[in-house]
């Protein structure tokens, strides 16, 4: 028996499973080396040659390189781990999740001010309606 | 004889600290979460608890990807605050209780559930957090804490059911305790928020006053969401409320509710607290 993967549906959704932890093991230790200073340190010399010192795919370097926050959730990246290359950009939690969903910054506070991102039919599921 | 004595469900933004560290709390911004926590504060403090146990996961700081337990519960008598990525909070460490930790542990197994025992683990937010929402800001916390991790980042995580029966097997692991202790359970996370994607900010306020009334009431109805419902009604990361599912179920059937605060937002994430008294 497979496990049901019926949350695929979800739209604008990458829940971290096996098959992502299968892709993105990698880049995300990559992430979770950067909570020590002395990494963050090294990566902000030169990004390029630390992400080296990682078997990362060239997809997964050049999302990480881009800063395409939702390019590396599509290439394996975990939230929660990719959170700590913005952290080190001095950038926090609300200004990727504004990146992810193309919200200039100010919108998105406003929208999380109004009680956030309200359920729709389309944001419940995909197109199709299918349930 | 050991008894628990309440149960609190907590959120635990990492915003809701980083504000409380800055002295940002009295902010406009922040007042109204921060007035609305008050009264659990007043709570808590009469019910004069010995130890706590806190359910909550790590992120990605004590664990990584490398290995990734489901239940992990903290043996150790100090727990140091993580580095997570910019410096440890400023709050005072925490201090477990070693004894109270390794019968759980050796009482949990033998029921069942096969804990990861952790004798050495820095604590972060998900911890902290909690910790700051209901003591505010001490030079020490007020009673001891036992960590215990839940895995909800590589899904899958328990289900809430499982999570549920977890609870249920604490309570009878603290009844068989010999000494006279008032234990606390804290379930921590949520309620809805979704951190990641096209769909980040997500907020579903009727799913989440849903959930807290089934909270008091109904809890065997909120063991039957289904992970892909928790995902698409209450966001990606609103899953984490099957660690309010553990807590609930080591309170026993009947709970009075003794306070119930629910606000949005707190950054990305609808914060909610529930203050539950134990009906002995």
């Amino acid at each position: 028996m497979s496990a049901p993967r019926d949350y695929e549906n979800i739209p604008g959704t990458y829940v971290y499973d096996a098959e992502r932890g299968r892709v993105g093991y990698h880049l995300n230790m990559f992430c979770m080396s950067l909570n020590k200073p002395e990494n963050r340190a090294a990566f902000k010399a030169n990004e390029a040659a630390y992400l080296d010192r990682f078997p990362l795919t060239p997809e997964q370097k050049d999302a990480v390189l881009k800063r395409d926050w939702l390019g590396m959730l599509r290439v394996g990246g975990n939230i929660y781990y990719t959170i700590k290359i913005a952290f080190c950009d001095g950038l926090t939690f609300q200004d990727v999740a504004g990146m992810m969903c193309s919200m200039p910054k100010d919108e998105y506070a406003k929208m999380m001010l109004a009680g956030g991102r309200v359920p729709t039919a389309e944001n419940l599921h995909k197109s199709g309606g299918e349930k | 004889m050991a008894r628990i004595v309440g149960g609190i469900a907590c959120s635990h933004v990492p915003a809701i600290g980083a504000a409380l560290d800055k002295g940002n709390a009295g902010n406009p911004y922040w007042k109204p979460y921060f007035d609305g926590v008050e009264p659990a504060r007043d709570w808590l403090a009469k019910l004069k608890p010995d130890v706590a146990i806190l359910i909550y996961n790590d992120h990605a700081n004590a664990l990584s990807l490398e290995m990734i337990p489901t239940f992990l519960l903290g043996t150790a008598a100090h727990f140091p605050i993580a580095d997570e990525g910019f410096g440890q909070r400023p709050v005072p460490p925490v201090n477990g209780h070693p004894k109270l930790a390794w019968h759980l542990v050796e009482n949990l197994i033998l029921d069942e559930f096969d804990m990861t025992i952790a004798n050495e683990m820095p604590v972060d937010h998900g911890l902290t957090v909690p910790l700051s929402v209901t003591c505010g800001q001490p030079k020490e916390w007020p009673f001891k804490v036992i960590p215990l991790c839940v895995n909800v980042i590589q899904y899958p995580p328990p289900t809430g059911v499982r999570c549920f029966k977890l609870g249920q097997a604490i309570r009878r692991a603290v009844e068989d305790y010999p000494e006279d202790l008032r234990v606390v359970v804290y379930g921590t996370g949520g309620m809805s928020h979704q951190l990641q994607g096209e769909r980040a900010g997500f907020v579903n306020q009727e799913f989440d006053r849903a959930f807290l009334d089934g909270m008091v009431n109904d809890p065997a109805r909120l063991t039957k969401i289904s992970h892909t419902q928790y995902m698409r009604e209450s966001g990606s990361e609103g899953i984490e409320m099957v660690m309010w599912l553990a807590m609930r179920g080591a309170l026993g059937e009947d709970v009075r509710e003794a306070y119930r605060y629910y606000h949005v937002p707190t950054s990305n994430t609808a914060a909610g607290l529930l203050c539950l008294d134990v009906i002995a």
